[in-house]
Order: C-alpha cells, then sequence, then structure tokens
C-alpha cells in the first residue's frame, strides 16, 4: 500500500498554487490522476518517482519510508523500486531497442525478462534497431517494457499517451492493463483523457489547484463532478 | 634543413595536454553544466580568461609561479625533484591552463544539450550519477567530445606565447613548431619558415574541415529521422 502525504508549493503559469495531497492507494490498484493542466498531477507522480521533493510530508510504501519531512528521509530516485514511463519518448538514442531494455536490466539478472518483454510488446522484429527509426506508438511500448524490466512494484505512467493517435492509444492502454494484471502492479496512471480514465482506472483521483477535489470509481467522482 | 623534432614535441604536448585536460574536463563541465548555485559564474569566468588574456601574461604569472625561487616552484622542486619552468611538464601544465575553455566550454554545451528526461529515465530504472554518465550522458554528446578534443588538440599545437614564457626556446625540450617559425624568421631563414608555417596552415585547416564536417554529418543524421 502507498501511503501519501504531500505539501508543496508549485509555481505554474497561473502563478503559485498549494499543492496539499494526502490519500492512500492500495495493492495492485489502478489509480488514474486526472484534471487540467498545472493542476499538480504530474509534479504528484515526480514526488513518488523521488525526482521532486515535497516540501512536508511523507510517502510510505509497504511500510517503508520513501520520504518523511521531520525525519529527514528522501530515498534516492534509484533506491526507490519503481518503472516509470515518461511523456516524451525518453528512450537512449544512442542504444538498440534491445539495448535500452538491457540497460535496464538489474546486474546479474537473467536476459529471459527481456525476450519475454519484446515478445509482449511485438518488437522482436526491431530489436536490433535504433529507437530514432521507431513510430511514437513503437517508441512508448519500449519505454513500458524498459519500465519493467527490472519487475518493478510500482509502475508510474505520466501522461505516456498523450502525442500518440487514437488506434496506438487504444493498443498501449492494453498494453498497459495487460501488464499491471500480469505483474500484479500498482499502477499510477496521469491522464487528460477522460475516454482512457474511464477505461484503465480501478480508481480516479480528481486533482484541481493542487487538491483532491474528489475521489472514488468513475461513476462516482463525475457523477459528483457534473451534478 | 628542416628538422620534424619540433613537430613531434608539438604533436606529444598537444596529446598529453588533450588527455589531461579530456579527465580533467568531464568532471569540471558536468559540474559547471549542472549545478545551480550561483557562485558557479566566478569559476566559469576562470575557465574562460584564457580566451581574451595576452598569453603572455599568462605566461608570466605561471613563470612567476613555478619559478624555484618562488614558494609553489621551490616546494614542488623539494618534494617532488619537479621543476616547471624550461621543462617539458611545464610546458604541459601551462598548456593545460591555456587551452582550458576549448575544452570546458563544448563539454558545457554538449552537457546542457542532452535532455534531462533522459537523465532521469536512467535514475528512474535504479543507474547510478557514474552508470548515467558513462552510459547515457557522454554517448550522447560524442559531437561535443570530438570538437572539444580536437580544438583543444589544434589550439596546443598552435600555441605560442605561453609556451616561449614557461618553456623558452630549447631544441629537443620546449622548442615546438610554432617556436620554431619565430626562430627562422629571426634568423632570416624565410624557405625554412614558411614550410613549417605551410604545414601548421595546412594542418589546421584540415583538422577544423573535419570538425565541420563530422558536426555537419550530424545534423544531417538527426534532419533524416
Amino acid at each position: 500500500m502507498i501511503k501519501l502525504d504531500l505539501h508543496k508549493k508549485l509555481y505554474g503559469a497561473d502563478g503559485l498554487i498549494q499543492l496539499q495531497v494526502k490519500t492512500d492507494i492500495q495493492k495492485n490498484e489502478l489509480v488514474t490522476l486526472y484534471g487540467p493542466s498545472g493542476a499538480g498531477k504530474t509534479s504528484i507522480i515526480r514526488m513518488i518517482a523521488g525526482l521532486m521533493k515535497p516540501d512536508l510530508g511523507s510517502i510510505l510504501v509497504n511500510e517503508e519510508t520513501w520520504f518523511d519531512s521531520q525525519q529527514k528521509i528522501h530515498l534516492r530516485t534509484q533506491e526507490r523500486p519503481i518503472g516509470m514511463v515518461f511523456q516524451e519518448y525518453s528512450l537512449f538514442p544512442n542504444m538498440t531497442v534491445f539495448g535500452n531494455l538491457k540497460f535496464a536490466l538489474p546486474r546479474d539478472a537473467s536476459e529471459d525478462i527481456i525476450e519475454e518483454m519484446l515478445d509482449t510488446i511485438g518488437l522482436q522484429n526491431l530489436r536490433d534497431k535504433k529507437t530514432n527509426w521507431l513510430s511514437g506508438g513503437q517508441k512508448q511500448r519500449v519505454g513500458l517494457a524498459r519500465a519493467l524490466v527490472r519487475k518493478p512494484s510500482i509502475l508510474l505512467l505520466d501522461e505516456p499517451l498523450s502525442s500518440l493517435d487514437t488506434n496506438m492509444r487504444v493498443k498501449l492502454q492494453d498494453d498497459i492493463l495487460n501488464f499491471h494484471k500480469k505483474y500484479g502492479l500498482t499502477t499510477i496512471l496521469v491522464s487528460h483523457d477522460f475516454h482512457e480514465v474511464q477505461k484503465m482506472s480501478d480508481r480516479v483521483l480528481l486533482i484541481e489547484n493542487g487538491k483532491i477535489e474528489s475521489e472514488g470509481k468513475v461513476g462516482e467522482v463525475f457523477k459528483e463532478t457534473w451534478k | 634543413m628542416m628538422d620534424y623534432g619540433p613537430f613531434i614535441l608539438s604533436l606529444q604536448l598537444a596529446l598529453v595536454t588533450t588527455i589531461l585536460l579530456f579527465l580533467l574536463g568531464v568532471p569540471l563541465a558536468y559540474w559547471l553544466a549542472f549545478n545551480p548555485r550561483k557562485y558557479k559564474i566566478f569559476l566559469e569566468a576562470i575557465v574562460a580568461l584564457p580566451l581574451v588574456l595576452p598569453p603572455t601574461v599568462l605566461g608570466f604569472y605561471l613563470l612567476l609561479a613555478f619559478s624555484p625561487e618562488n614558494g609553489l616552484g621551490a616546494w614542488l622542486e623539494r618534494n617532488f625533484d619537479l621543476r616547471l619552468v624550461f621543462t617539458f611538464e611545464g610546458l604541459v601544465l601551462a598548456s593545460v591552463f591555456y587551452s582550458l575553455p576549448f575544452m570546458i566550454q563544448p563539454l558545457q554545451s554538449g552537457f546542457r544539450s542532452v535532455p534531462y528526461y533522459l537523465v532521469e529515465a536512467a535514475y528512474s530504472l535504479g543507474k547510478s550519477r557514474w552508470t548515467t554518465l558513462r552510459k547515457v550522458i557522454l554517448p550522447n554528446m560524442s559531437a561535443a567530445i570530438l570538437s572539444a578534443c580536437i580544438l583543444t588538440f589544434a589550439h596546443t599545437i598552435g600555441e605560442f606565447g605561453v609556451v616561449l614564457m614557461v618553456g623558452g626556446n630549447i631544441p629537443g625540450i620546449t622548442q615546438v613548431v610554432s617556436i620554431s617559425i619565430y626562430d627562422e624568421v629571426e634568423a632570416m631563414n624565410y624557405g625554412l619558415a614558411n614550410h613549417y608555417a605551410l604545414i601548421l596552415l595546412v594542418f589546421s585547416f584540415l583538422i577544423l574541415s573535419f570538425v565541420y564536417f563530422f558536426n555537419y554529418q550530424q545534423r544531417k543524421n538527426i534532419r533524416i529521422l
């Protein structure tokens, strides 16, 4: 279980917002963070990943403290067993598809997981291609597979599908759901797309101005919002 | 008759300087590129000083510092039996100072050109800063590394003022090719001076052409993709 209590001053295009988020995320849950741009969704994901430090609060994951402002604990990103897919195609252009996946493999781990991933995402035929030659959808598939090579328990997805066309977006959504179930992941997805949220979420957090305006099942949250 | 000794000495000096500056330049440029602290601007200014200072100014102060009659020079000689005035080692150290911006500035631009999300992606995969530097950052700034090394090498080959101040003009020890040209002109051997100068001119032109060609190829590849 992930217990979040996050406080941070954020400076965005619309000025200062005070992010204050307190929630629990259950094991194997797929939670989406939905809301307008600049509401603080990406910042929440980045704080969980350790790429941004909250001003105050705590992050507890399965009883382990990843961050605690009072105890002055802040685990580095490298020490947090996460998989993360970014909005930008963050593949390493100096490596091939296989190279990107191999880079993620912990030392002494078997390469079988790479083969399994390449089979699952259907990119065996492109394994020796440099990533600049891939289409947007193929790149994000590799990004997703790469994030899972080290078998993380938590998958963080920061609007990974926002720049893809509808067909590719639907395929990637299926891939994510498939991986989420297959590996028993706890997944947090940032999304702007209502249909995506509807399709993917076990639970949705509606974020506005750095606060959770509403949370629950999709039907509950949006019924309340659009009343 | 043409003596190739000064050419060999110049090449040795340029090679050693480039290797040392690369080893020093990577951590320094990394720190300058990614450190948000304001006081780094003073270090940036120090690194850029050789671009604007007359070489003789730098050479003069290095000569004073290295002199066995002064503190640092005396200390080096007493403790390490190392003399830096009028020696090859002194030339190397002077060249490292003088070519500092030619290595640091392209490397610093190279570090800044690598998208930071690639670094964050490597961290999110559990990779240390060192692994990220070696396997992600440096390979994705290869054009900047090549430019930095070649410009440093070429600039060291062309040094004159600093070399003359710190190393003097000792054949086989500190007489590099640029000083040989000066020497031959002083002795009215214009033909020989012309030979030396022409070789240096062609060499410098070829090196710069290679850098520009490589950068052009890189840009072309990026456009195709």
